[in-house]
């Protein structure tokens, strides 16, 4: 084996390993008594900040109604192309308004493209990170599950004002 | 004492030591993980049970229902073989350690321990050496190359370390004068611990006693960076959870023998003197050898997640050129101890 010069050589308390054997034992003997770090799940949550990207989902107004005027800017940028809107009219000011609005939450890659794109700051990535379903029919998000209060999402739309 | 009782006693004698032997090993098990938890700042299993407690059991249930799978290359006798000397020199080895004084219950008096054989010592050495042919077995049948040196390493850490450990020991003999477990024991009455007595010693039997039962910052044999996992890598289901648990057997073995031969096994210094009944005085000393097994467990567990492996050539740097000559410098103090101070 090649002898590798050290470009400082170990002290004689060094050598002899037992000091700097003790000095690590008594670390690892502190942090025994630290806090933890653990969150225990199920009971304690992960409340993520404000610029975690989460489950996608739509802006819903104070009168019940989407934000989305459906111009399918976010199916387009979408790039595992998980989102699928289909756009019909509607009497309100801004009438567009998405008949279908479906998200393939098999396929969403949590980029955030949809949101960044989205002129109307209809959709938005939420703080929601528990996504589990048993079938791939139950990984399609409609609208009513889509669907959430602006209040809600207040956080987040904020945060995007400021860095978007 | 007719022949039956002492069949019988000694058969109730190893009931219990085996017993206690599998639950201390299981919960040893939960014990690192939860210990090396909390020295990393995490908290480790404690879902199954109050804390966790049943966690060992859900393990053992876990590694009951695994496929058993042998390697076609696998030599298959020797490949079964080699789990069952570990686990067999595990729970041997046990056998000639005291964990208490003599006590009389129900007229008989017993000596709290399983075989009270004149050469104690020697039988332990013998049985430990055993140990390593089920790593180097392991590590031969399985036909894996990472295997082959898992065994490798092992038996030529074997070869250093039992030096060391021989020498140091025969620095206990010495003293004691007797091969026999309980004499040694009671050769350190009071204060005159062999730790105390012979320092150097104690540390070079500890640090040998890593290197034999294969912990970190000795588990070259298991060294999961470079060989996998060293000897067990293609192991599974009980014959894995066998040498999981002759580790572990080891790990208290090991513990026991230092507590036996270094801290005065189950002396509690000068009890004697207390005026306690005698029941009391038993009770306290068997409490006693417990206690120091625990912390001694504690300490090969704490070592464990606080150091790292040696490197291989570093390994047996320490145990030739360091060790092998501390321990006979201990043995020439001990010599000295005897000659000019009259022990």
């Amino acid at each position: 084996m090649a002898v590798k010069k050290r470009e400082k050589d170990l002290t004689f308390w060094e050598r002899i390993y037992v000091p700097e054997i003790i000095k690590g034992l008594s670390l690892t003997l502190k942090n025994m008594f630290k806090p933890k770090f653990t969150l225990q799940y199920p009971e304690e949550k992960f409340i993520p900040p404000a610029s975690y990207r989460g489950r996608p989902v739509l802006v819903q107004e104070e009168n019940g109604e989407e934000r989305c005027v459906a111009c399918g800017l976010c199916s387009r940028v979408c790039p595992p192309l998980a989102i699928e809107v289909q756009a019909s009219e509607t009497e309100l000011e801004k009438e567009r308004y998405p008949v279908k609005f479906e998200i393939n939450m098999i396929r969403c890659i949590f980029c955030g493209f949809c949101e960044e794109v989205c002129p109307e700051e209809a959709i938005v990535m939420s703080k929601d990170y528990e996504l589990a379903f048993s079938s791939r029919q139950e990984a399609i998000y409609g609208k009513d599950k889509l669907l959430v209060p602006v209040h809600q999402l207040q956080d987040r739309i904020d945060f995007l004002r400021n860095y978007k | 004492m007719s022949i039956w009782e002492i069949i019988i006693i000694s058969a109730i004698k190893i009931f219990i030591i085996v017993n206690l032997m599998l639950m201390t090993v299981s919960y040893l098990v939960y014990f690192e993980r939860r210990i090396s938890a909390w020295a990393q700042n995490r908290l480790g299993p404690n879902r199954v049970g109050w804390e966790g407690i049943f966690q060992p059991f859900a393990d053992v249930l876990k590694l009951l229902l695994k496929e058993d799978i042998v390697p076609t290359q696998a030599n298959k006798p020797i490949h079964t073989l080699a789990p069952m000397i570990a686990l067999f020199v595990a729970f041997t080895t046990y056998a000639v350690i005291p964990f208490g004084p003599e006590v009389t219950i129900f007229g008989y008096t017993i000596p709290l321990v399983v075989a009270d054989i004149n050469m104690g010592i020697l039988y332990v050495l013998a049985l430990t050496s055993l140990g390593v042919y089920a790593i180097t077995f392991a590590g031969w049948s399985s036909g894996s190359k990472y295997s082959l040196l898992g065994g490798v390493r092992s038996s030529a850490q074997m070869i250093s370390y039992e030096i060391s450990m021989g020498f140091s020991i025969a620095g206990v003999l010495l003293l004691s004068e007797s091969l026999r477990p309980i004499a040694i024991v009671e050769s350190q009455a009071g204060w005159m611990w062999n730790a105390i007595v012979q320092p150097i010693g104690f540390i070079t039997f500890l640090v040998s006693a890593f290197a034999e039962t294969n912990r970190l910052p000795f588990d070259l044999p298991e060294a999961e960076p470079e060989l996998v996992g060293g000897f067990h890598t293609e192991y599974s289901s009980m014959k894995f959870a066998g040498f999981f648990l002759a580790e572990y057997a080891n790990m208290i073995i090991a513990s026991a023998l230092i507590v036996t031969l270094y801290l005065g096994g189950w002396h509690f210094p000068y009890i004697e003197t207390f005026g306690l009944p005698e029941w009391l005085t038993s009770v306290i000393q068997v409490a006693t050898f417990m206690f120091k097994l625990a912390a001694l467990l504690f300490f090969f567990i704490w070592v464990r997640w606080s150091l790292p492996r040696f490197r291989y050539d570093q390994l047996m740097n320490l145990g030739w050129k360091v060790m092998f000559p501390l321990s006979l410098i201990n043995l020439i103090w001990v010599a000295l101890l005897i000659i000019v101070f009259g022990f």
